[in-house]
Formats: structure tokens, sequence, C-alpha cells
């Protein structure tokens, strides 16, 4: 910066010095450890890819996903217990990633979620085994027109997708750099980088291959959308600020600096710039969110991406991106409260009650969690909107409450299966309570906590964030906000009424008893949901004193 | 640090429910001796605190405990018991037991069930929760405390009338089990809705608390402190839309009219223990919570509201009773007469005088037991015939003449026979009702009049004339159905010709709730009378 604060001119900078050299970037490896663990982890999954034989890969693989995230987290802890969430939080590797309370908080929230997701991943023993040899969710090889020879002969060799773990790894690697990325540059790339992973993933569903193809362009396609929306508007804050750097950007807004750069000039400080380029990169992150309106891919993608997919993306995605927003509007644009937040109170309101209202008509499980992510969406919206340490901290706290309870109940979904595999359609779904009442139990208890019904995570959750946003000031987003929580449960008590309160039907699904995996992903949902409902006040605290961004 | 009594009253039959969940499917009937076993302890450590409450101590709660929970919501694990939640505390203990045995064979599985479907362990658990969280419901003196279990009863309460009915008798299966998971649905919805509204006024509530305390608090105690002491001063907007907030949820669950419409359906459709459960136990949460929180949260509030309430509760007077006379179901002819009672129960509260609280407490305790009398022996009786149409009955006392003794009892309890205790506490609420609000005081005694011609006319239908024929060769009480109303009746004889124990540990808490209302202003009762007097 000292550099080109001396600079006049775009000529006398040519003529004044030497060729400028460009200085070795400084990287700190210790505090981006999580990150690169986990990349470096999806690197080596590639070669176990290319060069270990077919039979030992799942195997393999496995352990190295699990390895490598508990690793990561374990990174994540050492940060933390380092004091980065705490006074010695800074910015790593040339202003480019945060290290920080919300960066770590939300950054272990992921990998936890993605070591669950890793283990529904790997489940073996719902598939019928093709020729012999146990299958999982994926398809045998993706690539393979469904229905066609090649898919054919793919599944009669026994062939399995093992390629999911590393795709996954990469996925989560560019969700752990979206809610740290301190840059709107790197914040693109991390974009990018969980996003391609994610369209692939949930092409791979092994039934149902067109509607899940089906699924996965359509999310491309928005995705790719959102993301001209999102570059569009970092090129427009670049032309109002100069820089790409959220503390540059928020220093602009907050007109405490006037180093302009020249080729700028004419640009810097145009409100027009900041307002449409602000209001498009928040379009890219909200599509993430899947606030409405930019919501319409969510059940679509739900229902055809296979279901440990979607337990996986409807969890980390909305963690990694509800941390990016945090981001964005509490460092970048805290200078424009007042020009954003009316715009969110009408996302927020908008979101809350179409998730609520239309998942009432839904008939499928999936797209009915899809619009119940919807609805929560919302909520947590309620707490962004706070602009207060506590709405921060609300916001982390509803993520990883939220994120536990999708995961177990999406591991449900896949345990209840008919001669076509998953039986997603609720009114197969009467009188399970009667043929399995363990698991419909189970799922009982994931719906209340969705439901908001204290005593379970749920409950917690939306009173933090409610809380929040009543005392920032937004008591009207608390009133639509508990009257449609009231619309959502009634069509989670639907689903309870027809699980336990209807007659099971001859011919209905029955629920396979999953391996070890499957049942500890569902374990720790119900674990977490019950814990963060009855003793939540530790998670608090610790959401508490992880609720400051670092600039 | 002392025994905490009052969290092992709910721990008990907390614990009680996970015990009786567990027990293996084919040992049905250990479950229900376990059951049972749990709900009397609660009972005898319920007694346990009746000894040791004492009514003349000074300080608005006893056998207080205190625990940090949630520091970043100011929630604490405040429990504390007063004279009117020892008393109702008490009620729950003593019903329970009567419950359980009521329900003897209520939830026994059809011969073709599945043995991994165990309805009986399940329907025994969820009475025995449902105890718990009414327990610590009345014990608690942290508002949020108090609503998480006023929330969290409705769950397993609504497992017990959606997954357990009546036979299906002449309807069919199919037809009854959709009637029962509909009034299952409404239950939860109306009571979910008004404890969502709750929710806002809480968060609100704490809001207002935070920003005028420095630390958010839900303490009863301290917010009242805080009230009196004047730091801590609501906004006259802010105060009323608390307290409608707060009261629109108690109303749901008392029921008042015009938000009552799910009781009918829910006892009509629940089996008579679970009716009992749902009217003589859990309802009486709302009409405590609005004595504990809406008068001595909100006192300015509440007489502002006053007016409204007073009507409202004198519609559910009328309509309850008119509807009463017209139905043509025992239970939710007993339902109907329910809502008009409950109207009592809040004129009563809302009269604001001594006699008229004092007189809603014990209503609340009475009721509690003359429904159950009442309830239950016309459990029985629809057990014996599978019908709930009063028109399939005729001549049961020349049959069964313990039943339609028992009946009788019931019923005159119900309609307020002076001798049995519903007289005492309706009495009590008319007088204290009179003494300020002299017209609706005269318009309410027209719902005794209505109470005796529906109670008379139900037991004349069905008991007195010429034996119908399905009732031919009906049993009498069984003995494990005379175990559960003999000592009901016994008490409702009891407290009829002497309340005093009861009024005696209620008074000073009504005189200490009535002290929060009236920081200010002379007892306006005392005026009434002078008025009289003059004339």
């Amino acid at each position: 910066m000292s550099r080109t604060a001396t600079v006049h001119s775009l000529w006398t900078t040519a003529a004044a010095e030497p060729p400028v050299r460009i200085p070795a970037p400084h990287i700190e490896y210790a505090q981006l450890s999580p990150t690169l663990i986990v990349l470096g982890a999806a690197l080596v999954g590639v070669l176990v890819e290319a060069f270990l034989p077919r039979r030992t890969r799942y195997h393999a693989q496995l352990l190295l996903t699990v390895v490598g995230l508990a690793a990561a987290f374990a990174a994540v802890i050492a940060l933390a217990a380092g004091g980065f969430a705490g006074d010695k939080a800074r910015v790593a590797a040339m202003g480019a990633v945060a290290v920080d309370g919300p960066a770590l908080f939300l950054q272990g929230t992921i990998l936890l979620v993605g070591l669950i997701a890793a283990f529904t991943f790997a489940e073996r023993r719902l598939e019928p085994t093709a020729h012999g040899r146990p299958v999982d969710s994926f398809a045998a090889q993706g690539a393979a027109v469904p229905g066609g020879e090649a898919e054919r002969k793919a599944v009669a060799a026994g062939m399995t997708t093992t390629e999911v773990f590393p795709v996954m790894l990469f996925a989560i690697g560019g969700m752990l750099v979206f809610p740290a990325a301190n840059d709107l540059l790197t914040l693109f790339v991390a974009l990018e980088v969980f996003s391609l992973p994610l369209y692939v993933l949930c092409a791979l569903a092994r039934r149902q291959r067109l509607l899940s193809q089906e699924s996965a362009v359509k999310y491309f396609l928005l995705g790719a959308f959102s993301s001209a929306f999102l570059l569009f508007g970092v090129a427009l804050l670049y032309g109002y600020a100069g820089t790409v750097t959220y503390s540059g950007i928020a220093d602009v807004v907050g007109g405490t600096t006037r180093t302009l750069d020249p080729a700028l000039a004419s640009t810097t400080g145009n409100d027009a710039l900041l307002l449409i380029g602000g209001a498009m990169v928040l379009v890219g992150l909200l599509f993430k969110v899947g606030a409405v309106p930019f919501h319409m891919w969510t059940p679509d993608v739900y229902q055809g991406a296979p279901t440990p997919v979607t337990g996986f993306m409807a969890a980390a995605t909305k963690v990694a991106a509800f941390g990016a927003l945090l981001r964005l509007l509490y460092v970048v644009l805290p200078g424009m409260r007042w020009d954003w937040r009316p715009v969110m109170w009408g996302v927020a309101i908008v979101t809350m009650l179409v998730g609520a209202i239309v998942a009432v008509t839904q008939t499928d499980v999936k797209r009915l969690l899809a619009y119940s992510s919807i609805a929560h969406a919302g909520f947590i919206l309620a707490g962004v909107i706070a602009t207060t340490p506590d709405g921060v901290s609300s916001v982390l706290f509803y993520l990883g409450a939220y994120s536990f309870v999708t995961l177990g109940a999406f591991a449900v979904v896949t345990l209840v299966r008919d001669a076509g595999g998953e039986a997603t359609h609720l009114s197969k779904w009467a009188g399970l309570g009667r043929r399995s009442p363990l698991v419909a139990a189970v799922f009982a208890v994931f719906l209340l906590a969705f439901a908001g019904i204290p005593l379970t995570s749920g409950f917690a959750g939306k009173f933090a964030v409610f809380k929040a946003a009543a005392q920032g000031g937004a008591a009207p987003l608390v009133i639509v906000g508990v009257l449609s929580s009231a619309i959502a449960a009634f069509f989670y008590i639907r689903v309870i009424v027809l699980m336990f309160f209807s007659e099971p039907k001859a011919e209905g699904p029955t629920v396979s008893v999953p391996s070890p995996l499957t049942s500890t992903a569902i374990a720790v949902g119900v674990v977490v949901t019950l814990v963060l409902g009855v003793a939540p006040q530790y998670f608090l605290d610790l959401a508490g004193q992880a609720g400051t961004f670092v600039r | 640090m002392s025994f905490p009594l009052l969290t092992a009253t709910a721990v008990v039959p907390a614990v009680g429910a996970l015990a009786t969940a567990a027990v293996p499917a084919a040992r049905r009937t250990a479950a229900k001796w376990l059951a049972l076993g749990f709900a009397l302890a609660t009972l005898v450590l319920s007694a346990a605190q009746l000894v040791r409450f004492d009514p003349d101590a000074a300080g608005p709660f006893q056998l207080t405990e205190s625990h940090a929970w949630i520091k970043d919501f100011g929630v604490r694990y405040d429990l504390g018991v007063d004279g009117i939640s020892v008393v109702l505390i008490a009620l729950t203990a003593l019903l329970i037991p009567f419950v359980v045995l009521a329900g003897w064979h209520d939830a026994d599985p059809l011969e073709d069930a599945s043995t991994r479907w165990r309805p009986t362990q399940g329907f025994f658990a969820l009475i025995l929760m449902v105890e718990a969280m009414v327990v610590i419901a009345f014990e608690a003196t942290d508002v949020f405390l108090f609503y998480i279990f006023f929330e969290a009863m409705l769950i397993p309460m609504y497992f017990l009338i959606g997954g357990f009915g009546d036979r299906a008798g002449e309807r069919g299966e199919a037809e009854t089990a959709a009637q029962r998971s509909y009034a299952a649905v409404k239950f939860l919805l109306y009571n979910l809705v008004g404890g969502l509204i709750m929710l806002a006024a809480v968060i609100g509530l704490y809001a207002v608390t935070a920003h005028q305390l420095g630390t958010g608090t839900f303490s009863l105690t301290e917010i009242v402190q805080a009230r009196a002491n004047g730091s801590l001063e609501f906004a006259t907007t802010t105060e009323r839309a608390l307290f409608l907030g707060f009261f629109f949820a108690f109303a749901v669950k008392a029921p008042l009219w015009p938000l009552h419409t799910w009781l009918p359906n829910a006892m009509g459709e629940a089996t008579a223990p679970v009716a009992v459960l749902i009217t003589a136990v859990v309802d009486k949460v709302g009409t405590f919570a609005m004595l504990r929180f809406c008068l001595q949260l909100f006192p300015e509030a509440s007489k502002w509201a006053t007016p409204v309430i007073l009507v409202l509760s004198l519609i559910s007077i009328l309509y309850g009773a008119l509807l009463a006379v017209g139905q043509r179901d025992i239970k939710r002819l007993i339902a109907y007469a329910s809502i008009s009672h409950f109207g009592f129960i809040v004129l009563g509260i809302f009269a604001m005088t001594t006699q008229g609280q004092g007189g809603a407490t014990l209503y609340m305790v009475n009721h509690g037991i003359s429904t159950a009398a009442l309830m239950l022996v016309a459990g029985f009786l629809i057990s014996r015939r599978g019908s709930r149409l009063i028109a399939d009955y005729g001549g049961v006392q020349k049959v069964a003449p313990v039943l339609a003794g028992t009946f009788l009892v019931g019923g005159l309890a119900t309609l307020s026979l002076p001798g049995l205790a519903p007289f005492v506490s309706e009495f009590l609420v008319l007088v204290g009702t009179f003494s300020r609000y002299p017209v609706i005081g005269v318009l309410a005694t027209v719902g005794i009049v209505l109470a005796a011609l529906y109670v008379l006319v139900l037991y004349q239908r069905t008991m007195t004339g010429p034996v119908a024929e399905p009732v031919r060769g009906m049993p009498d009480l069984r003995a494990r159905e005379l175990v559960v109303v003999a000592p009901l009746i016994v008490l409702l004889l009891v407290l009829g010709v002497y309340p005093k124990p009861v009024t005696r540990i209620v008074e000073p808490a009504v005189e200490h709730t009535m002290s929060q209302v009236h920081q200010s202003d002379p007892k306006p009762d005392v005026h009434v009378n002078d008025v009289e007097a003059a004339k």
C-alpha cells in the first residue's frame, strides 16, 4: 500500500519506478491448515482412484476421508484453542482468508457435518447387492447413459463410484474457505470450488438416474447464473472501491479512506456501483442459501439428488453460505446497513412465509424437507438482520443445530424403502410408526426439532435468532416468524400423524436395517438434537465467543 | 443443601415414563403396575410437599430451588411453590393413579397386533410424561422454564389423543381413526398456535427486561421486584401486547370461548382417562398460568383487559352450558360442561377479588375431582356398550345400580349441588364476582340452572326409564373401577362439607397475588359493600 500511495498517475508510475517486483506471497500454512488438509486429502483421493485396484478403493477412500476430515477438525480445534477465535484473530494469506471466531466455528461445523455425511455416503447395506457386490446409493458409472449398454455393463461388473469421496472433499474444501473468504475474489473461487463438485454429486443417484441428472442440470444452470451475478457484482464493487478486500471496501463505504486508484478515479465512491454491485453479490449468496425468490432450484435438486448428497448439501451448503453472507453484511457493508436492511427484511419475511406455506401442499418427503429448509433459511435471516453480536452468535448456533437435524432426517429417509428404492412419497409412510416404531420415533424427533418444539435443538435455535432479532429492533420479523412457525408446524405434524395414526398399507415400504455407518449418523443427529435442546448453554457460549469478525 | 423435593416430584414420573416405555412387549401387565407404582410415588412426594408447605410463611414461594441453566437466554431453573401451585400439584398427583387404573385395559393391543408395536407401554409412559411436565409447569417460577414445559406437554398429550381411543363400535375402524387423528391434530394446532404467539411475547419480555435491567431475565420474582421498586417499567402498549400474547395461549389451553372448539373433539375421541387428563390436569395449567403469570407480570394490562375477559368468560359459561344441553354424545356433553366451568374459573380469576380468586383456585381442584369422577364413570359405561350416544342407553340404574349411583354423584357435583365440593367454589366465585360486577354475577348464575338441566336430563335418559335392549345384562362396576371411583366421591363429599384444608393453603397465595395486582389502589370490593350499606 505504501508503494502505491506515492503514485500520482499511470504515466509517472511507469517512468519513475523500476518494474514492480511481484512479492512472493506469504502464506501462513498453520492457520490455513484445516482447508489445506481437506484439499490435500482430496488430491490423495484422486490418486487413490487412479492407482489402487478397484476392490480396495472403497475402504481406502473411506479411511482417507474420515482421517482427513478428523485431522482438519483437530486443526480447527487447535487454532481455536490457540486463541485465533478470540484476540489473536487475524487475516491470513495476504488478506485473502480470515482466521477468526465465526470462520473457525463454521469450519468446525462444516467438518463435523462432512464427517457424518461421509458415513451416509459410505452406506452399502441399504441397496440390494448388484451381482453379488454391495453397492451404495451412487450410480455404477456416472458417465454412462441411463438405461444404456454402458450402464448395464458397469452394473454387471459391480462398479461403484468411489470418486464421490474425493469429490465431496473438494466440496468441503471450498466450503471451508467460503465463510472465511476475506476478499471478493477468494469468495468467488471458493464458491466455484464447492459448487462444481456438488453439481457432479447431484447427478450420481443409482436409482432414478434421469431425475438425478435433471436435478444436476437445473442446479448447474441456475448455479452458474447466480455465480455470474456474483462475479458481476464483484466487478462493480471493485469499480466502486478500487479493491476487492473486504476491509478495503468497508473503508471506502465508511468514507475513511481516500487513496484513489487513478484508473478508477471516475467510478470510486459512486454509490450506484456500490448498490448494484452489493445487491448482485447478495443475489449470489442468497441463491446458495435458498432464500426466496432465489429458491426455485431447492425442491427439484433436493428431490433428485442422491439422498446422502441432499443431506450433506442441505446442511453444509447452508452453513457455508450463511457464513459468507454474515461476513459480507457485517464486515463489508455495515456502513450500508440502512440500505440493505429493508431489502433483507423483505427477503426474510417472504422466505419464511413461502417456505412454510408451499411446504403444506407437498407430497414427497424430500420436497417437503426442501421447502422446510427454505423456511428455516428465513428464520436464520431474521438473526442475520439483527446486526448485533448476539445476532451473529445466534445464527452460528442455529446453523450448528439445524445441520445435524437435517443430516439425521435425510439419513432416516434413506432407510424407508420399497422395490423402487427409497419410498419418498408421503402416502407410503403411512403407518410407519406401527411397523418400525423406533425409526418413526427418531424421525418424529427430527420433525419436532424442525418445528421448534421446546426441549429440542430447533427450539433453542429459534429462540436465539428471534431473541436477537427482537433486540435488534426487528419485532415484526419475530411476529411473522412465529406465525410461519405455526404454519410449518402443521405439515411436520401431518407427517407424524401419517406415521403414527394411519393404518399401514399392505404393500407399504419396509425399513432397511442400516450398517453402523448410517446408524451412527442418525444417532449423532438425535443426540445433538436433544443435547442442544436441553443443555444448550455450552454451545451458546461457544457461538457467543465466536461472534466477532476480524477485519 | 436440602433434598430437592420439587425436582423429585417431577423427576419421579419422568423416570417412570422411561422405565415403563422400556418394558418388553410381552410384559404388558408389569408395565401397568410399574406405571401405577411411579404414579403413587409421585403422590407421596406431593403429599410431602403439602406437609412441608407452610401457608403462613413469608415470601411468595417456598421449597425454592434455583440453578443456572441457559445463561445466554437469561433462563434459570427456578422452582418454587405457592399455595395455589402446591394444591394443583396435589390434585395432579392424586388424579394420575386413578387415570392409570381407569385406563388399565384401554391400551391393550388387539389380537393381530405385531409384537414390536407396544401400545400399552406407550400409553402409560405418555401419561407419566404428561404428569412430569405438568408438575414442573406448576412449579416453575421462571417464565421460560414454564413455557418450555407448557409447550412440550402438547406432544405426549397429542399422542395420547391420537393414538388411543375407544373401541370402534358401530362407526367402523377407519372412521374412528380418522376422527381421532383429526381431534389430535386440532388439539395440537390450536395449542401450538397459542404457544407460538406466547413465544413472541416471551421474547418480547426478554427484550424489555434486557433493555431496562441490563441483563434479560425471566425470573418471576425478579421481574415483580423490579417492577415494585421502579427499575422496570413497561410502556402501556408494550405491557398490553405482552399480556395479550400470554393470555391468548392460556385462553386456548383453558379453554375460553371462542378458542374452545378443540376441547369437545379431543375429549370426545380420547379415551375417558385421557379426557380426564386433558380437562382435569392439563387445562388447569392454563387457568393457573393466568393467575401466576398474567396477573403478576402484567397487572396494569390485566386490569385493562378485565371487562373483555369477563364478558368472554360469561359467554363461555352460558354457551358451554347451552351446548351441553344439546349434546347427544356423553363425552362431548361433559366437554361442553367443562367449558362452562372453565368460564367460571376465569371469571373468578379476573373478578379481582379475594373470594373470586380463592374460589377460582378451589374451583380448579373441585372441577378436577368432579369431572374425573363423572368422566371416568361415563368411560366405564361406554366401554360396556361401545357407544357414546346418549340415545343408546336407558334404564342402567336397574341393571348396574352402583354405576348409576356414582354417575349421579359425579353429575350432582358437576351441577354444584350444595354439600358437594364444587358448590363451595362456585358460590365463592359468584360472590366474588357479584361484589364488583353484579350484572355479570347475576347472568353467570344462569349457568347453574342450565347445569342442572344438562346433568339431570343426561341422567334421566341414560340411567332411568325402561331398560334399553343393549343395556340388558350390563355388568356393574368391577373392583378396579370401584377403587377408582370411590375415593373421588369421598373427596367430593369431604371437600363439600369441609373445604378449609384447601382454602387455608390457598388463601395467603391469593392475597399475595391480589396485592400484586392492586399495588396502589384500595380493594374496590370494600367500596361496593360500602355503597350497598349506605343504601
